[in-house]
């Protein structure tokens, strides 16, 4: 019975399948697989946290190097930190999420700007944002879809407080 | 391990007897071979479906959008009933837009998506529908898939040979369904053929927030069924079909089938627009509502509008003409090359199909076998191209493959006829289960019809699927036409009855699909755009509550200081900016539906608490891990209690 079964399987699933990636010319591609799934399974390393200084996070931003702190940059970051950000984020006190305060003395200015504009990617993948995740009890950081200018000048707020 | 070898046998068992089935039951089911026909249709998980199809939803007055080949349903778009899912017609920004001269008109009966068009061809901006009952005609916007637009058709009985959109999208159209008394006054129903008129409406529909009557054509009291607009060479004119020339007002069964020929009218639009610039419009009187929902504030207003312009065929020589059409003609359908006007004589079993060249020079030589209210009445036979002698039985709707074929199906004898433009000849035929009615095909009365699919629209469903109590969702049935023969390739239920449909390219859609609201453009009176705004006002029994949301907690989620008696409007906005983040509300004995609130929009729940106590509001779209706890109390005293307002979200 049982081999005859698998014979079974080749003569009905197989020809199914191969039918499922023969025809259907005008159909759309399959998009990149990204299930939350599939890099949740990677394994963790001890402590994500001491490397911070060599992890510039995952995303568009690849090297930022910052200098003085610009004033009307901050101010800008400001108004745009309290309208998207403040919901999770209260500047020097833990909320939903961490304070930002003090940000760049424990992170990148790149994984900082990754983290903002791709939250999604960092959850599943970082390792130091995959321990943030499960700190804040699985409360994913939402993508507010800033543009890399507004992150930027968010950055530069974050840095006066 | 057992039961999962158990569960591999079974599915392969039925995977044999479905797919391999004798030959038998592949005619029972009216399928190709099936194995084929299913890998036609098949759409693998994460793939998209090739066309966007709008269904109308008939007697549930709504507009559900399925993905072809696959039959699957995307989504229904609450456009006419009030739809408690979406908080549509619940929430207060969205009550307005079922607004009418009769007041709030909860419900309406949906019947013919139309797409909006440039040069002919099916553009992908919006998509209107018609509603019957308390006439209407909608506008969804198709970048967020929103009913944004009504206005409501005066001085008319149903609205059904609508909306039919022209070329450009210049208008849509309304011809009524009913007669009545024009305008309406108190007569006996028996002075029918004295007082009872006809309206051919257009209504300007290439302005989003600017829908409105241009004019009406007063015209005889018969019933005017459906319509669609030239194209091309017709360009400029409408074709509107007419039953109950009798002009019968009771048994229309019997009394409205006497005569052996209608009229198929043509209207020449672009002349009643000359005749409006020289001022024969007449003033006649009118009532009815525009009602505009605005995407900035996210708010529909409804605005009472009076008065109407008539142009009179008696007054307006050239307006308007009639072509006798042979048993009650139902649809009218132009070909792509706008040459062929097509009557659907529902009580024959030949199709009329008349020529717009030959209409021309009939109009040209007066051709004229006699005259109705001042419109003349051309020859049959100078007008007619030809006749499809079909073998089938109820003509009712035609629609085009673009390579040369039309389509047409048979209420009466259950199925869709395939013939040939111009040499009239049938080439094919198959059955429909059960008593087809409309059919679509994508872009099928536009120009360029994408002539891939057909669609049946049917109405009778009975056993086709498993049996679910005496009401059955009706049958669409999809064909691949891309070959000589027909072949069905699926059954799928639809929502209501899917009266007309249209489909449209997915790619011409979807590039175009709004994600978010971006809350910087929200001009809600009411928003507030960051949670430190977050605040609970009393205005005497009035309290207004400013909310926001966003993963996963609402600001405030404690409130205090409402009384039995007071009205209580919440304010949510959904501070969200990413894509398919909404948040829903709900509050314990709200008479009332949820708010479901897109990222970056506010909506506006009314609560008027009935009894004292707390009581929890929470998000009812499950929204992120901590869903569960994204949770409120709002605490409500006895009504002469000196409680204070208060409000919070955490502990300090």
């Amino acid at each position: 019975m049982y081999t005859h079964l698998k014979y079974l399987i080749g003569i009905v699933v197989l020809p199914l399948l191969l039918a499922a990636c023969g025809g259907g010319g005008e159909k759309k591609a399959l998009p990149p697989a990204k299930h939350p799934s599939e890099s949740a399974k990677a394994t963790t390393p001890e402590d994500p946290m001491k490397n911070w200084q060599s992890n510039k996070g995952i995303g568009p931003v690849e090297n930022l190097t910052l200098g003085e702190i610009d004033p009307k940059m901050a101010e800008e970051g400001k108004v745009i930190y309290e309208e998207l950000c403040t919901a999770c984020h209260k500047p020097d006190k833990k909320f939903i999420g961490p304070a930002p305060k003090g940000l760049l003395d424990r992170r990148t200015p790149e994984w900082a700007m990754n983290m903002i504009l791709n939250p999604e990617e960092m959850i599943q993948k970082d390792p130091i944002a995959k321990q943030l995740l499960v700190e804040a009890n699985g409360a994913p950081m939402a993508n507010q879809n800033l543009t890399e200018e507004q992150a930027r000048k968010v950055l530069e707020y974050i840095r006066t407080l | 391990m057992k039961r999962i070898n158990l569960y591999v046998i079974a599915a392969v068992l039925t995977t044999l007897v479905w797919g391999c089935g004798n030959n038998e039951n592949a005619n029972k089911q009216g399928a190709m071979n099936t194995s084929k026909a299913a890998e036609k249709v098949y759409v693998a998980p994460g793939e998209y479906d090739e066309f966007y199809a709008f269904m109308s939803g008939g007697f549930s007055g709504q507009i559900s959008v399925y993905g072809l080949p696959s039959g699957r349903m995307l989504k229904v778009i609450p456009v006419f009933s009030q739809d408690a899912e979406k908080g549509y017609g619940y929430n207060e920004e969205t009550k307005p837009m079922l607004n009418t001269s009769y007041g709030f008109v909860p419900w309406d009966d949906a019947h013919h998506p139309e797409l909006s068009q440039t040069d002919g061809v099916p553009d992908g901006r919006w998509i209107f529908i018609n509603g019957n009952n308390t006439p209407r005609i909608a506008r969804i916007d198709l970048t967020t898939f929103e009913t944004t637009e009504i206005v409501e058709i005066p001085n008319s009985g149903g609205n059904h040979s609508s909306p039919f959109i022209t070329e450009n999208s210049e208008y849509v159209v309304a011809g009524t369904r009913f007669s009545v008394p024009y305008p309406q006054k108190d007569v006996p129903i028996d002075s029918y053929k004295e007082n009872f008129k006809g309206a051919l409406t257009y209504i300007k529909a290439d302005e989003p927030g600017n829908m409105d009557v241009a004019f009406q054509i007063l015209v005889p009291g018969y019933d005017y069924d459906l319509a669609h607009s030239g194209k091309g060479k017709s360009h400029g004119w409408t074709f509107f079909t007419t039953y109950n020339t009798e002009e019968s007002h009771t048994l229309k069964e019997v009394n409205a089938s006497q005569n052996d020929k209608d009229f198929i009218a043509a209207v020449n639009w672009k002349k009643a627009e000359e005749y409006l610039a020289q001022g024969k419009g007449k003033d006649y009187p009118a009532k009815y509502v525009h009602n505009y929902y605005d995407e900035k504030t996210h708010i529909a207003t409804s605005t009472t509008k009076e008065g109407v312009k008539v142009l009179i065929p008696a007054e307006c020589p050239g307006l308007i003409y009639y072509l006798p059409t042979p048993k009650s003609p139902h649809g009218v359908d132009v070909d792509p090359t706008g040459e062929y006007i097509v009557g659907n004589g529902k009580l024959s079993a030949d199709l009329t199909v008349h020529s717009f060249d030959k209409m021309l020079k009939a109009i040209e030589n007066k051709s004229f076998e006699g005259e109705v209210d001042g419109i003349p009445v051309l020859k049959y036979e100078d007008v007619t191209a030809g006749t499809v002698v079909s073998g089938g039985l109820g003509p009712l709707h035609t629609e085009f493959d673009g390579k040369g074929n039309a389509y047409t199906t048979f209420f009466i004898s259950s199925e869709v006829v395939k013939w040939k433009l111009g040499t009239w000849e049938v080439i094919d035929r198959a059955p429909c289960y059960y008593s087809v009615g409309h059919l679509m095909i994508p872009g099928g009365d536009s120009k360029k019809p994408w002539g891939k699919y057909l669609v049946a629209l049917n109405k009778i469903t009975k056993d086709r699927y498993l049996p679910t109590g005496p009401e059955m969702n009706h049958s669409a049935q999809l064909y691949d036409i891309s070959g000589e023969k027909m072949e069905l390739l699926l059954d799928f239920p639809t929502i209501g009855e899917p009266h007309y449909a249209q489909a449209i390219a997915a790619d011409v859609v979807m590039k175009n699909s709004k994600k978010i609201y971006p809350i910087e453009e929200n001009e809600h009176p009411h928003a507030i755009k960051k949670e430190s705004e977050a605040k609970v006002v009393r205005e005497g029994n009035v309290v207004r509550v400013y909310m926001t949301s966003i993963r996963s907690h609402f600001n405030p989620d404690n409130i205090e200081g409402i009384k039995v008696g007071d009205k209580v409007y919440f304010h949510l906005t959904n501070l969200e900016q990413d894509w398919d983040t909404p948040h829903g509300l709900s509050i314990m004995g709200a008479r009332n539906a949820e708010l479901l609130v897109m990222p970056g929009q506010t909506e506006t729940l009314v609560w008027e608490p009935q009894r004292e106590g707390v009581y929890p509001y929470y998000c009812t779209d499950f929204c992120s891990a901590l869903h569960q706890e994204m949770q409120g109390y709002i605490r409500v005293s006895a009504a002469g209690s000196d409680v204070p307002i208060k409000w919070s979200l955490g502990e300090d």
